[in-house]
């Protein structure tokens, strides 16, 4: 059977964390907003614009760190924005989360215009490369297919285990978890359900704007418009079927793109040449509607997901 | 900072701040301009221009400003009952599915094909919708996802389609359907002048739309949805089949986007057909605050936009993209003045 030789192969799983990985930094920030009690529809702008911003500043001149820090900069403006709008002012987050995806998307394109008006194909930059880990990279099998990635993606891995030791070991993770899920508890110890609220869609939008980064930092080496084609809201459905825990989460993300990654090598397969390739790419979006499906009866919500808090009033 | 109502909001404020969030749409495009290099007030007056400074651009916007009435009341309707309809998108590529499957498949006469199209494409607007909503209602999945997710699903399938069996074989290549014959199409509202019957028909069903929310029961029960779900179930309004019904309606006017696109305007089905109309049209909602009038007005501003920057850019060396930026800042911008026409901030 074609599809074990496809499983048994290790580029395959090397492709696997490839994948996942812009996923699993926008699922992680997405995560963050969420358990602060936060809905981001910014995503997938934010996204947009950090895959934008990243690579721009390493075309102007910038190293692919600090490029990393612009993108995770940017990010974190579009937060502050959303985070305004929907916490001190308790505007719809549904309202504002789209209005910041309009205007994150069109500022990069914008932006890209601007800088490069008369390109047809957008340059290109040289790009993060895989980096071999001693000894762990000549394993067999594992080493290639999991120690032979590009250092954005084992970025990726350490922030979940950082965002699961912050949110659950730390007194401020303690307060964000509790911003979600009981605000006045918050205010009642002395801190500011506002502050906590605001630093997460901050913290939660820079990450997923370096999960865009990833896109043209470390898969492609430059930017193309829609190149992030839904992966936003593909991270909202991965929360809600980790159920808002960043290593169920994380898990989530690692098996959608497994599916992303068979789908596409299925296409290749004389069977999958009868199939019209549309289909395949429907994949994708099906899977996270299935999940959403699959989870929607068990998740716990954080209770005061999209729940403007305002001081004094009970 | 804390929120406080302002008890009686007084002219000033209720007309000062939505204009100064026009006012502040306009600064960001000036201010756009000038990172272009270009001079803003020249921008500006190109931009105005292009939108409404002849009658061939005045029609333009209108023809512009059809399918997002459409989907601007689609969206106005669901967000009416705190149904998030994001996925009006894929209830206009249906609705245009619909329109070119009738109008070239079956040969019927013009009289006949039309309405039937219109009906079709309404029906299966709806049914899209039908199926996020019934994940809600039957299972909590949040709709916002699944719609949004639905139109990538859907505009793949579309693709699939015409460069399968909807593929025009004489489209020379081009994934595009077969065109509707000639008496299959709107007419135009006044002989010579670019102005199909789609705009009409728009008007109309924003007249209709604000029938069914100030005169029926209907309207009645999706406000008192939007409201309050609780209270409305505790008061015996049938939750779930209001939800249903106000997704047959939002997903039917979405659907009528497409349909008008097609069958007023392009003629035939592509994979461009809709910029993103199914998305604007949430802006678009949200300037005229959900009022189906209001959309009709803020959809030929936001058309005006879209076609005055088009036609500015040809001439000033500044990208389209300005008007996407000015239409969202617009949008975040009224949003929080109106709010600020109810509540006051105050410290501490």
């Amino acid at each position: 059977m074609e599809i074990f030789d496809i499983l048994l192969s290790a580029s395959f799983w090397a492709a696997v964390l490839r994948i996942a990985s812009p996923l699993i930094l926008a699922t992680m920030g997405e995560l963050i907003c969420e358990r602060a009690g936060v809905l981001n529809l910014g995503i997938e702008g934010i996204m947009v614009f950090g895959a934008f911003a990243g690579w721009m500043a390493v075309y102007a001149g910038l190293g692919l760190w600090p490029g990393v820090l612009v993108a995770f900069a940017a990010g974190a403006m579009f937060g502050l924005v959303h985070a305004t709008l929907t916490v001190p002012f308790g505007l719809s987050q549904h309202v504002v989360g789209l209005g910041i995806t309009l205007l994150a998307t069109s500022s990069a394109y914008y932006a890209y215009r601007l800088a490069l008006p008369q390109v047809t194909s957008p340059p290109r930059i040289t790009p993060f490369q895989p980096l071999e880990i001693p000894v762990l990279s000549d394993i067999p099998f594992l080493g290639p297919a999991l120690f032979s990635q590009t250092p954005l993606t084992y970025l990726a891995f350490a922030s979940v285990a950082v965002v699961a030791l912050v949110l659950f070991r730390t007194p401020l993770g303690l307060a964000l978890r509790a911003a979600g899920e009981n605000p006045s508890a918050v205010e009642a110890q002395g801190l500011s359900v506002t502050a906590i609220r605001m630093g997460a869609v901050m913290v939660g939008s820079g990450l997923m704007a370096v999960g865009g980064a990833f896109l043209t930092m470390s898969a492609f080496d430059s930017f193309f418009f829609e190149m992030v084609n839904g992966r936003g809201w593909i991270c909202i459905a991965l929360v809600v079927f980790g159920a808002w825990m960043p290593g169920k989460a994380l898990l989530g993300a690692v098996l959608f793109a497994a599916f992303d990654a068979l789908q596409i090598r299925m296409q290749q397969t004389p069977l999958g040449a009868e199939i019209p390739y549309q289909v395949f790419l429907m994949v994708p979006y099906v899977l996270s509607i299935l999940a959403l499906v699959l989870m929607s009866r068990r998740a716990e919500v954080p209770a005061a997901l999209m729940v403007p808090y305002n001081r004094g009033e009970r | 900072m804390r929120l406080e109502p302002v008890a009686d909001p007084g002219l000033v404020r209720l007309i000062g701040l939505p204009a100064l969030a026009l006012a502040g749409m306009v600064g960001v495009a000036s201010v756009l301009a000038m990172l272009a290099g270009a001079n803003p007030f020249a921008v500006l007056g190109l931009i105005v221009q292009g939108a409404a400074g002849s009658k061939f651009a005045a029609l333009e916007t209108l023809n512009r400003a059809t399918p997002l009435i459409f989907t601007g009341l689609a969206v106005a309707v669901a967000f009416r009952a705190k149904l998030w309809n994001i996925g009006a998108e894929a209830q206009l590529y249906a609705g245009a599915l619909m329109t070119v499957l009738i109008g070239t498949q079956l040969g019927l006469p013009g009289t006949l094909a039309l309405p039937l199209m219109a009906g079709a494409a309404i029906l299966t607007g709806g049914l899209v919708l039908l199926g996020p909503v019934l994940l809600k209602v039957r299972l909590g999945v949040d709709e916002v996802v699944t719609t949004l997710l639905f139109n990538f699903i859907m505009l793949l399938f579309v693709s699939m389609l015409l460069e399968g069996p909807l593929k025009d074989p004489m489209g020379m290549g081009w994934p595009k359907s077969e065109a509707l014959p000639r008496d299959a199409r709107l007419p135009r509202i006044v002989d010579g002048l670019r102005l199909h019957w789609g705009f009409g028909l728009a008007l109309i069903s924003a007249v209709l739309v604000w029938v069914i929310q100030v005169r029926t029961t209907l309207g009645y029960e999706i406000r008192a949805v939007g409201q309050n779900p609780q209270a409305a179930r505790f008061a015996g309004i049938p939750v779930g089949r209001v939800m249903v019904k106000t997704a047959l309606l939002s997903g039917g006017l979405a659907a009528m986007a497409g349909f008008s696109e097609v069958a007023g305007l392009k003629g035939s089905l592509t994979l461009d057909l809709s910029p993103g109309f199914g998305y604007t049209g949430i802006v678009v909602a949200m300037l005229a605050l959900l009022h189906p009038l209001g959309v009709v007005v803020s959809a030929i501003f936001v058309a005006g936009v879209f076609v005055g920057a088009n036609s500015m850019s040809r001439a000033a060396e500044v990208p389209t993209y300005i008007a996407d930026i000015s239409v969202a800042t617009a949008l975040l911008f009224m949003v929080l003045a109106i709010l600020l026409t109810r509540f006051r901030v105050v410290r501490g």
